[in-house]
């Protein structure tokens, strides 16, 4: 057999997920020196990951990260297997078997839990299923969201947390042209919520939102945003920290937040947003709904850029009717992946998986937020998947280059005996040309399919 | 709507604002970089990345910038695209110390 990497014997790499880690990943692949052949391996029958149902519908030039994708799906080798579940229809043994080597982009499905009593009752959400849910990803479509009460908070300051206050405080006019789905517009358009809390656990020198959404805050059509002068003091050391040339994005939020705290309250406008800062919530209260919240107010401890926030025992509590934890997405664990369970993460070393112990294991890599931590924008993929694809470059020597690999042909045999119906790029072309369609008429982008069998009947 | 690179790039030229493009909108000659504005999503990832705060987003372009928004928008039209962190230019430490960062 000729030499791995070669026309007559590329290297065949399985990469599981097509969110933008998948598809840097393959980028990085196909446009190496060496010849590969890149199979992307979806659950679902769309592919895209956060881009189609994480980044929020009223963010649509964000969403054109597509068009990126696009191109690189059109390259000769890039072949997308989607509606196929890595570890159910097919596992990572026999993908193994049908490839040299496997990269894991599968992101982050679930999330952080706040770990306080009364988390699960009634009213007490994620972002993610939130988010899911009117981006109308089919996991979540069959979510309720009790929208008729007063009070909704939200726990966490980073950008989901910022998207989630936002569609709520946003009107239908303000959302009826996007991409969000039908039936959460349906609901959104019934919403008697009054006030927003978005909180956080640190100083407002420590949020972790971008200048750019939190300056959203500041037009939208029906809803105040609220900062107290006094939630804006700064102990010495996060003074120390705005001060510091080069963190321009916290001084550029600090300042945000000021000048919110400074705006008149615009009376015609009928929902507030506040933004409340050092508290942390301590358990939640209810029978079998929600009802109140005790937060703990916090101080900050420690040297500048490496504050953690301490709690005093001095708590508050507010009435709340409906809550959003929004502290960070977490990876879900893969059978016979080594896996990291306090970061959620695979374990790996700079992409390579290894076992807890360090070991590095042959053939499997990791790329995304399953391989650093659901951190950063879709940009910051692009870095992280070129580092892992380096260190798989470097090891082609170790991947059984002298054993013919079946590749696709082998994923569809396996797929074939257990009669599980795969699709490909095209067929998804056809479902996005139709959600385009179904968009038109309403003014909209496309009208997503939210629910799978509907997808495949689509296409067959 | 879009975000610029301004003048502290000339004669620095560092990249690490390439290495975080979703997009590969940048674009390259001798002297700096450009942004594509067509290609741009506004993302901001690039913004922080810069050693010496050359990228500006609409919002945050002050008045005496602003001419290098059309610079950004020709110049990308004409020269290639730079999707990898290179080498910065030769004096680019200097420069950047110069420019107080």
């Amino acid at each position: 057999m000729t030499k791995l990497g070669t026309d007559d014997n590329p290297v065949l790499i399985a990469i599981v997920g097509s969110g933008p880690s998948g598809f840097y990943a393959a980028e990085a692949l196909i446009k190496s020196d060496v010849k590969i052949k890149v199979d992307i391996i979806e659950r679902l029958p769309s592919p895209y990951g956060l881009v189609r149902s994480g980044v929020a519908p009223d963010h649509q030039k964000l969403k054109q990260a597509i068009n990126l994708y696009k191109k690189i799906a059109s390259a000769p080798d890039f072949n997308l297997i989607a509606n196929v579940t890595v570890g159910k229809d097919i596992s990572v043994e026999e993908l193994r078997k049908t490839h040299h080597a496997v990269i894991f982009t599968c992101g982050a499905e679930t999330d952080r839990k706040l770990g306080i009593p009364g988390e699960d009752l009634r009213g007490s959400h994620t972002a993610t299923e939130f988010v899911g849910w009117y981006n109308g990803h089919p996991d979540y479509r069959e979510l309720e969201f009790d929208l008729s009460q007063d009070v909704a908070v939200i726990i966490g300051q980073g950008n989901v947390a910022a998207d989630v206050s936002r569609i709520l405080s946003k009107t239908v006019d303000e959302l009826k042209h996007t991409d969000i789905a039908q039936h959460a517009l349906d609901v959104l358009a019934e919403s008697k919520l009054k006030e927003i809390h978005v909180i956080g656990r640190r100083g407002p020198a420590q949020a972790k939102f971008t200048p750019k959404e939190l300056r959203e805050f500041g037009k939208l059509s029906d809803c105040n945003p609220i900062i107290l002068e006094q939630d804006l003091v700064l102990n010495d050391e996060s003074k120390k920290e705005l001060e510091e040339k080069g963190n321009i994005t916290n001084k550029k939020i600090y300042g945000l937040f000021s000048d919110f705290s400074k705006r008149e309250l615009d009376l015609n406008k009928s929902k507030k947003c506040f933004f409340r800062f050092l508290l942390g919530p301590k358990e939640i209260i209810g029978n079998t709904n929600i009802e109140k919240l005790i937060l703990e107010k916090n101080v900050l401890s420690g040297e500048p850029f490496k504050q953690s926030a301490k709690g005093t025992n001095k708590t508050i509590e507010i009435d709340v009717g409906i809550l959003f934890r929004s502290i960070g997405y977490r990876g879900v664990p893969i059978t016979g992946v080594p896996f990291h369970e306090s970061w959620g993460t695979i374990q790996n070393k700079k992409g390579r998986v290894t076992e807890n112990d360090g070991t590095i294991v042959n053939q499997l890599y990791a790329a995304g937020w399953i391989k650093r931590g659901p951190t950063g924008i879709i940009g910051t993929n692009r870095a992280c998947s070129v580092e892992t694809v380096d260190c798989l470059l470097n090891d082609l020597a170790k991947l059984d280059g002298e054993i013919k690999k079946s590749g696709a042909e082998g994923i569809y045999s396996i797929l074939n005996n257990k009669s599980i119906c795969h699709i490909s790029f095209d067929d998804w072309v056809k479902i996005d040309v139709e959600e385009i369609k179904l968009g038109e008429p309403k003014g909209k982008p496309r009208e997503k399919y939210t629910n799978i069998d509907e997808m495949l009947s689509m296409i067959n | 709507m879009t975000t610029i690179v301004t003048d502290n790039c000339k004669n620095c030229r560092f990249t690490d604002c390439v290495s975080v493009c979703p997009v590969a909108c940048f674009h390259y000659d001798d002297e700096m970089l450009y942004i594509d504005p067509e290609v741009c999503i506004d993302c901001s990832a690039c913004i922080p990345e810069c050693p010496v705060e050359a990228i500006y987003e609409d919002d945050d372009i002050p008045e005496d910038k602003e001419h290098w928004i059309e610079i950004n928008a020709e110049k990308a039209a004409e020269l290639p695209v730079i999707e990898e962190k290179i080498e910065p230019l030769p004096g680019a430490e200097e420069r950047k110390a110069e420019l107080g960062f």
